[in-house]
């Protein structure tokens, strides 16, 4: 006999999963009662929220399902947040939630919330698991779809008296049918053959690219179709790290906060290759951005994207990984045309530009964009929500590495948590996470969970006693009331630090960040670096 | 643009909610849902009469299609599908309107199911544009009460919405 939370365990096993991110309760006990006895890795979070944020952060750097865990009730609310984020931001994603016992659902027990109702917007699917017996083939269809098609988080909510029943076998399917769920990653042939007809006779091409070519896990064969065919790229906020920042192809992020030259080139194009992008608002905020007569080819594994956002006239639904192959065959030796390529060289020469210094603070904008080069090149940048978000996304220079933010839900307090999800995935890269005073103060109870494991997790805080982004807006729409941005009763932060053990400094100069910087790269033991950044500073 | 959907669904806990809470989550108003189970076990067939304008009803039918448990969703072509919906009429009728009411049943092919002394009920089994023909007929003499199934709807021909 077996009972349902050891049969949890060994589907977990059977997935491949060595780590969960998770907050206990008593629903939820019986599981962590058998995870006690396994080989998986439990980290103890301190709000499950960041259980989320940290599976997230760990699927992202491994390329498998991260998985999170909660006590039903408040642990399950908890985690909405988080498992919103992911959904937002395309993350594969299992949560699971412990739940009252199934004779007792409905009846406003203690601890008991509708978490699959509660959630159903913000999943691609969700269980309430109503027999033991059914626990393996939800597992490995919850697994399924979460990291196929347009990958994003599923709930597997289980009631108590599900994790303690006993059943006789404990059988894991080798497969799944799901009727109703087949995405199509194929790529449509005559899509593809029209496509490049279109690229071949475009005089001005450019390529967007977003965070689906990251999640398909075709970074290489992408910048190998760039640069074989010298169109220029330009990146959502999810799509940062498709390119190495300095490639002369790259021509920065679109959107409001983006680059003034990714903006113009997509003006100027005559044809976009939009590439496991949605282009949201904040990417193409008017349609007018895009000139009438630009064609636009937009790939997409979820056939919802295509022609929501923008108008489309050659829809290619499928994987990134299978219709780069195909548009790779069939392109063959095409190059842009000469003048285009020399365009936006000019235009290259205009991507960053010195910002002014301000006495006794650190710059961000500069000490961004001179950070990468002081970690190793496959180094992970987590950036939180804020001015620090747009500061990290416009200047740091992704060489090998990846970068990491919440571009779709845009929830302050993601940075630390995810970092150390990404610690979790990549121990051997180094992972630095950068936030603002007010994110910060939103993800700084995971400073235990960094010092309880040990994680050598570098934290840079941009301190403007401002909720800075919110501030600017003020300025700009709102004449300047600062109504609920100062932040007042900022603590010492450095005290903080030192409160759970962490090394820390503060640096007034960028000679001075650095320096700090250099010092502590090589070592393996976490950091907080607290920069004092002057209030006023803008955004872009 | 009035438009008709019929969706194949797998008969799940909470699939009506998955569906009707996507309508109302993306700002979508439905006209009428009728749900009943299909010849095939386990498969429910949704009927969906809903407004919008085209990038409405296309954003609708690949939003729907993400559901899980959604199997299929086909847009039924106007003019080549027959639609009915069921309803039932209390209608007001003192003794002396009896037979005019009875006669206007008669003559839009209704049923009268039940009398009372002061009223009867008419059955009426329609097209929806029938059925509020009936509705404005009965009209003046007094509706007290209105039950409606919602629109279910079917190809003509040989045509079908199946697994």
């Amino acid at each position: 006999m077996i009972s349902g939370a050891e049969i949890m365990v060994k589907c977990l096993e059977a997935e491949g999963v060595s780590v969960v991110f998770g907050y206990p309760g008593a629903t939820i006990c019986p599981f962590y009662d058998k995870i006690y006895d396994s080989s998986m890795k439990d980290v103890l979070v301190r709000q499950e929220q960041n259980a989320a944020h940290a599976a997230s952060g760990y699927a992202r750097c491994s390329g498998r399902p991260g998985v999170c865990v909660a006590t039903s009730g408040p642990g399950a609310t908890n985690l909405i947040t988080g498992i919103a984020t992911a959904y937002m931001d395309s993350i594969p994603m299992v949560a699971i939630t412990g739940q009252v016992r199934s004779d007792l659902l409905g009846r406003d027990v203690f601890q008991e919330a509708d978490i699959t109702g509660a959630c159903e917007p913000f999943v691609k699917h969700s269980y309430l698991v109503s027999k033991t017996e059914d626990l393996p083939r939800i597992f490995k269809e919850a697994f399924h779809i979460a990291s196929t098609g347009r990958q994003g988080p599923v709930l597997i909510d289980i009631p108590m008296d599900i994790q303690t029943n006993e059943i006789e076998e404990f059988v894991y399917p080798d497969s799944v049918n799901i009727i109703g769920y087949k995405p199509n990653t194929k790529g449509h042939a005559v899509q593809v053959k029209r496509a490049v007809e279109a690229i071949k006779k475009s005089k001005r091409p450019l390529i967007v690219s977003g965070g689906g070519v990251l999640s398909s896990g075709v970074k290489p064969k992408f910048q190998n179709f760039a640069i074989k065919t010298r169109i220029p790229v330009i990146s959502t906020m999810m799509g940062i790290g498709v390119m190495p920042s300095d490639n002369e192809l790259y021509l920065g992020m679109l959107g409001t906060h983006g680059k003034a030259v990714a903006n113009r080139v997509l003006h100027e194009a005559d044809l976009v290759i939009v590439c496991g992008a949605r282009l949201g608002d904040r990417a193409v905020a008017a349609p007018d951005q895009m000139s009438n007569n630009t064609t636009v080819i937009h790939i997409d594994i979820d056939p919802a994207e295509i022609g929501k956002n923008v108008k489309t006239e050659i829809p290619i639904v499928g994987d990134m990984r299978n219709v780069l192959k195909m548009l790779a065959e069939n392109i063959g030796d095409y190059t842009v045309p000469e003048q285009w390529q020399q365009t936006v060289n000019a235009w290259k020469k205009d991507l960053y530009k010195t910002p002014p210094v301000f006495d006794g603070f650190v710059e961000p904008r500069t000490l961004m964009s001179h950070l990468s080069a002081m970690f190793r090149s496959k180094a992970i940048l987590v950036a939180d929500v804020g001015q620090n978000q747009i500061w990290c996304a416009n200047n740091f220079r992704i060489r090998e590495g990846r970068f990491l933010t919440t571009g779709g839900m845009g929830t302050m307090g993601y940075s630390i948590p995810a970092a150390v999800g990404a610690k979790f995935a990549r121990p051997d890269r180094d992972v630095i996470a950068v936030c603002g005073d007010g994110s910060f103060q939103m993800g700084m109870n995971e400073l235990a969970t960094i010092a309880g494991n040990n994680l050598n997790i570098k934290i840079i805080i941009m301190k403007n006693t401002r909720l800075g982004m919110v501030r600017e807006l003020q300025d700009k729409n709102y004449g300047g009331r600062h109504s609920a941005t100062i932040l007042q009763g900022d603590p010492d932060f450095l005290g903080i630090a030192r409160a759970y053990g962490i090394d820390c400094a503060q640096a007034s100069s960028n000679d001075e960040a650095e320096s700090i910087i250099k010092g502590i790269v090589n070592s393996d033991k976490p950091f907080i670096l607290v920069c004092n950044v002057y209030p006023d500073t803008p955004s872009i | 643009m009035q438009y008709t959907l019929s969706i194949l669904v797998e008969n799940q806990a909470g699939v009506l909610s998955k569906i009707s809470g996507l309508f109302s989550r993306r700002g979508f108003n439905i006209d009428s849902l009728a749900v009943g189970v299909t010849n095939t076990p386990n498969v429910s067939r949704i009927t969906i009469v809903a407004n919008g304008d085209e990038y409405v009803v296309e954003q609708l039918e690949k939003q729907l299609n993400k559901l899980i448990p959604v199997i299929k969703v086909k847009r039924l072509t106007e003019g080549e599908f027959i639609s009915r919906e069921l309803i039932l009429i209390k209608v007001h009728c003192a003794a002396a309107k009896r037979a005019e009411i009875i006669k206007t049943a008669e003559i839009m092919q209704a049923k009268i199911v039940d009398v009372a002394s002061s009223c009867v009920t008419v059955e009426y089994c329609e097209c929806a544009s029938r059925v509020n023909t009936l509705i404005d007929l009965l009209k003046p003499y007094g509706i007290r009460e209105i039950v409606r199934t919602g629109t279910v709807a079917i190809d003509r021909g040989t045509a079908s919405v199946s697994v």
